[in-house]
């Protein structure tokens, strides 16, 4: 099983995470003016590239911390 | 007529069945140990910020663990949870005393004893049967006396503590709704000790 390194923790078993999606999306400052279009584009679209991706994982089993560490969507190998 | 109301653990009645177990492979259901969750603000390396008053540290007579330790005082053990969380732990103290040792301003203590029991692991084949269902590195040069780890254990949470050096002497913080499943898996697992 792949192993994830959590920065408390160390590496531990991947079922011990939970996956959070793409780091970085940042909350619309006036949610209230965002058109559908809009919305829907913060709510649902992300980068989705092949190749590294920062992600948000969270060591749900272990310190239930929030953590970001940067993942190759193609190889699924973590960057150190 | 007043009825008398006697504390009971998860796993009282297990005595028997632990008992069948070899040498190598001892399973002991501990006494009830209050256990204290405290919650103070970190300074961003998993210690307590600096300035607020070290309650963790006075519970337990010494320094509050780094993170993935644990220290053991004269009347209380505290278990590092998270960088700014800790878990104290005491046979001896009642809950709301333990609770209110450690409560101090800039934090949080919050008597949580109902939530986890105490099952000591013990014997040569100790590390072995752990091994049987828990991922993380146990060989005592990686998890040495001292060391504490937040994990599951045949796939149940558990909150492991190594108490000696050689891999013989572990003590188990499981949830008390998993204890029986978790007794079940463990004398499973070391029946392969059994000559």
């Amino acid at each position: 099983m792949q192993l994830i390194d959590c920065p408390w923790c160390g590496p531990r078993e991947e079922v011990e995470f939970h996956y959070g999606g793409e780091a970085g999306v940042a909350y619309p400052a006036d949610p209230a003016a965002l058109s559908d279009e809009e919305w829907a584009r913060f709510v649902f679209h992300r980068a989705n590239p092949k190749g590294p991706l920062a992600e948000r994982w969270s060591h749900s089993a272990g310190c239930r911390r929030w953590f970001t560490a940067v993942r190759d969507t193609a190889t699924h190998r973590f960057r150190r | 007529m007043a009825e008398s109301l006697f504390r009971t653990g998860p796993l009282d009645g297990w005595a028997g069945r632990f008992a069948e177990l070899p040498d190598s492979v001892t399973i002991m259901a501990e006494p009830f140990h209050a256990m204290v969750d405290v919650r103070l603000a970190p300074d961003g390396t998993g210690r307590p910020a600096p300035g607020l008053p070290g309650s963790v540290a006075a519970a337990v007579g010494t320094t509050p663990p780094e993170p993935g330790t644990w220290t053991d005082g004269e009347q209380a053990a505290a278990i590092w949870l998270g960088p700014d969380e800790w878990l104290v732990t005491s046979p001896f103290t009642p809950p709301a005393e333990l609770e209110a040792a450690v409560r101090g301003p800039g934090g949080a203590a919050v008597d949580v004893s109902a939530q986890r029991t105490t099952i000591r692991l013990r014997g040569a084949h100790a590390r072995d049967v752990l091994e049987t269902g828990c991922a993380i590195d146990l060989h005592p040069r990686s998890f040495p006396a001292g060391a504490a780890a937040v994990t599951t254990l045949g796939q149940a949470g558990v909150v492991l503590l190594a108490l000696d050096g050689a891999g013989t002497d572990y003590r188990i913080l499981v949830r008390s709704s998993f204890a029986g499943y978790l007794a079940e898996w463990l004398i499973d697992a070391a029946t392969e000790f059994r000559t």
